[in-house]
């Protein structure tokens, strides 16, 4: 450090050497690009196919119009579909968020014979193809002669999606300190209270974000609906049916609409977290 | 709620406390008063029941055997939110999502107490942070939650106060202040407070009353001065301060004093000092009563002569020297260095001699080294 310079002319770097210098630094970026490039493509193509002035077929580019936008419900039957899609997902995400996340508190916060059991169990449904678990639960109702339709899909949402709501969940119960909850019964909270004050806003987020986990499975499921919906038509259901005859451009415009919103809650939830910090 | 319990007052009463896990005995049948506006600390190592005990106390743990009274209320089986007792926990334990003053109102409010503003207002001058009650926790330096902590507790006013290692997270310069300040807070405030800590000095600066615990029992219980001038085993003996034990036999009685033969030297030691219970025994002398000089001067008082220096360490306020004696045990001795430069060098043959008052008296059938060795505390492992 405390060296002098002795010579007036500092030794330049190499060009090769400087140009492997910039790659080295630069590596990760430059992958990361090529990464979202090839994440978003398909993405950037629906949105703006969603402008297309398209006739029966939505491939190939006509014309740059808002029409699409202004009249989503256009095309027959694609509002009727994603109103059913949306219905299933409320309904199956608010049942599973309640049930999956009172499992977790089980699993995460009590020892109880069979515990380590239902630990496993729970991940039957996640590793279970999605093709066996719909004809399974399609049998399973007709035994029981409930016909397929809107409640049988409900229940088998509810099915797959607690799962994921457990296993989210139960990370966020792992990374709670015990010591808060002590702390709280140490100030005069009985349990309901330490619950209600401290463990519930503290594991807040994760529920959160396995309600939301719940309801994109939920949305854009189709094998499992296809089995268990019968006449019903789901919005994935209606986009398989109409890709034989050609999709219309109001789905690109309800899947791009969708996309966007999934990123404003999550940018809004990100916010959110950063000014609680 | 039993409203008979969460307005207790009193002395701290456990009676013949105790907690086992499985075949492990953390707590063994501990009895032990604390007296109503007491400082008083739990020392001991790693793993001796002091953290144990709080927990009972506090409610957080259940015990197996024994009782534990506030006044003359029973509170062995009461819920935590049921005893007027606040905990400073030893990572502070603040709630992340709430703010600074909605942590330290969290008691009142639970308890649905009035004047909230005013309580928390005060307390947290208290603490001097009252610019902080609309921050995070964590934004908050180490230190600063420190203050907190003990602010959420004490804001409740409870009958007792328990702190599990509550300084342990900090630095050593803000320890000593804060050793300082919580004993200013604990007079101002007239709380009981119990304090864990397996860190002695921090114990010795602040309690009234220190008990010493070893593996789940307590080993001695007294006042500072009275454990470190006259330790009763050699666990206490070692594991507050440094002490010399040399093993000797006890050969006469001279008035209030017993003679004690060392290694064939002779020297005297106050009756009330002596914990031995047949002839043999181990003399005890702390490193900074012992005076070092050469050989052949007049010195006063016990002397054992026949030693030379055998290591000189020079350390800022004193030097510290290693003397070896003729039956080759290795002597601890702390000179003040209040006349300059250290006058002994390794090799020098000398003599050393003490005050015979300052002198205590061990079993002569126990482990020289216990409480010498115990391992540092892992904090959090408990």
């Amino acid at each position: 450090m405390s060296q002098k310079v002795k010579d007036a002319t500092i030794p330049t770097i190499p060009t090769g050497a400087r140009i492997q210098r910039w790659i080295g630094r630069n590596l990760i970026r430059i992958y990361a690009i090529f990464a979202f490039t090839y994440l978003f493509i398909p993405v950037a193509y629906t949105f703006a196919f969603s402008f297309n002035d398209a006739g029966k077929s939505n491939l190939i580019w006509q014309a740059f119009t808002f029409k699409n936008w202004q009249n989503p419900c256009g095309a027959p039957e694609v509002c009727s579909a994603l109103g059913n899609s949306i219905k299933i997902g409320f309904l199956a995400t608010f049942f599973s968020t309640i049930l999956g996340t009172m499992i977790a508190f089980a699993i995460g916060r009590h020892n109880f014979k069979g515990r380590s059991a239902s630990n496993l169990l729970i991940f039957l449904p996640m590793a279970t193809p999605e093709i066996v678990l719909g004809a399974s639960l399609l049998s399973l109702f007709l035994v029981f002669k409930i016909n397929p339709g809107f409640w049988p899909t409900v229940i088998a949402h509810i099915v797959f999606c607690i799962s994921f709501v457990v296993v989210t969940v139960k990370a966020r119960i792992a990374s709670l300190d015990p010591r808060l909850e002590q702390a709280a019964m140490d100030l005069y909270a009985n349990e309901f209270e330490t619950f209600r004050r401290v463990t519930l806003p503290l594991v807040a987020p994760g529920i959160a974000g396995a309600a939301l986990l719940a309801f994109s499975l939920s949305f854009d499921d189709f094998i499992i609906t296809n089995f268990n919906s019968g006449t019903l038509t789901t919005f994935p259901k209606f986009i398989y049916v109409s890709a034989a005859r050609g999709i219309p451009a109001q789905a690109n415009v309800i899947g791009s609409a969708m996309f966007f919103l999934a990123l404003t809650i999550v940018i809004v939830g990100q916010l959110v977290n950063r000014r609680k910090m | 709620m039993t409203k008979a319990s969460i307005e207790a007052r009193g002395d701290l009463r456990l009676t013949r406390l105790t907690k086992t896990y499985g075949d492990f005995t953390a707590v063994d049948d501990l009895t032990l008063t604390i007296p109503k506006g007491s400082f008083f600390a739990l020392l001991g190592p790693s793993g001796c029941g002091k953290t144990t005990t709080l927990r009972m106390i506090a409610g957080l743990e259940e015990p197996t055997a024994g009782s534990i009274h506030l006044g003359e209320t029973d509170i062995t089986t009461t819920k935590p939110y049921q005893r007027p007792i606040n905990t400073v926990f030893q990572n502070y334990a603040l709630f992340p999502h709430l703010t600074i003053f909605e942590n330290i109102a969290f008691g009142l409010r639970r308890r649905g107490q009035k004047g909230v503003k005013e309580a928390v207002d005060k307390v947290l001058n208290l603490v001097e942070l009252p610019h902080l009650a609309e921050r995070k926790p964590t934004q908050l330096s180490g230190g600063q939650q420190q203050r907190i902590a003990l602010a959420r507790a004490i804001v409740n006013r409870p009958a007792l106060l328990l702190l599990d290692e509550p300084l342990g997270a900090l630095d050593l310069k803000l320890r000593r202040q804060m050793q300082i300040e919580l004993k200013w807070i604990q007079k101002e405030v007239g709380l009981t407070f119990v304090h864990v800590t397996h860190d002695q000095e921090e114990a010795m600066t602040m309690a009234d009353t220190i008990a010493v615990m070893n593996e789940g029992h307590i080993e001695q219980m007294g006042s500072p001065a009275d454990l470190y001038d006259n330790p009763e085993t050699a666990y206490v003996a070692n594991f507050l301060g440094q002490s010399n034990l040399i093993k000797g036999t006890i050969s006469g009685n001279d008035g209030d004093s017993l003679i004690v033969d060392l290694y064939g030297q002779k020297i005297a030691l106050p009756k009330s000092r002596s914990h031995a219970i047949d002839n043999s025994t181990y003399a005890g002398i702390r490193p900074e009563k012992f005076r070092i000089s050469l050989l052949n001067t007049q010195t006063r008082g016990n002397v054992l002569t026949g030693g030379h220096i055998e290591d000189v360490s020079y350390i800022g306020v004193s030097t510290q020297y290693q003397v070896e004696m003729p039956w080759g045990q290795e002597l601890m001795v702390f000179e003040q260095n209040d006349d300059g430069v250290a006058p002994f060098k390794k090799g020098d043959a000398v003599n050393i001699s003490w005050e015979p008052t300052f002198t205590f008296a061990l079993r002569g059938d126990e482990d020289a080294t216990a409480g010498s060795e115990v391992e540092p505390e892992v904090l959090d492992e408990e």
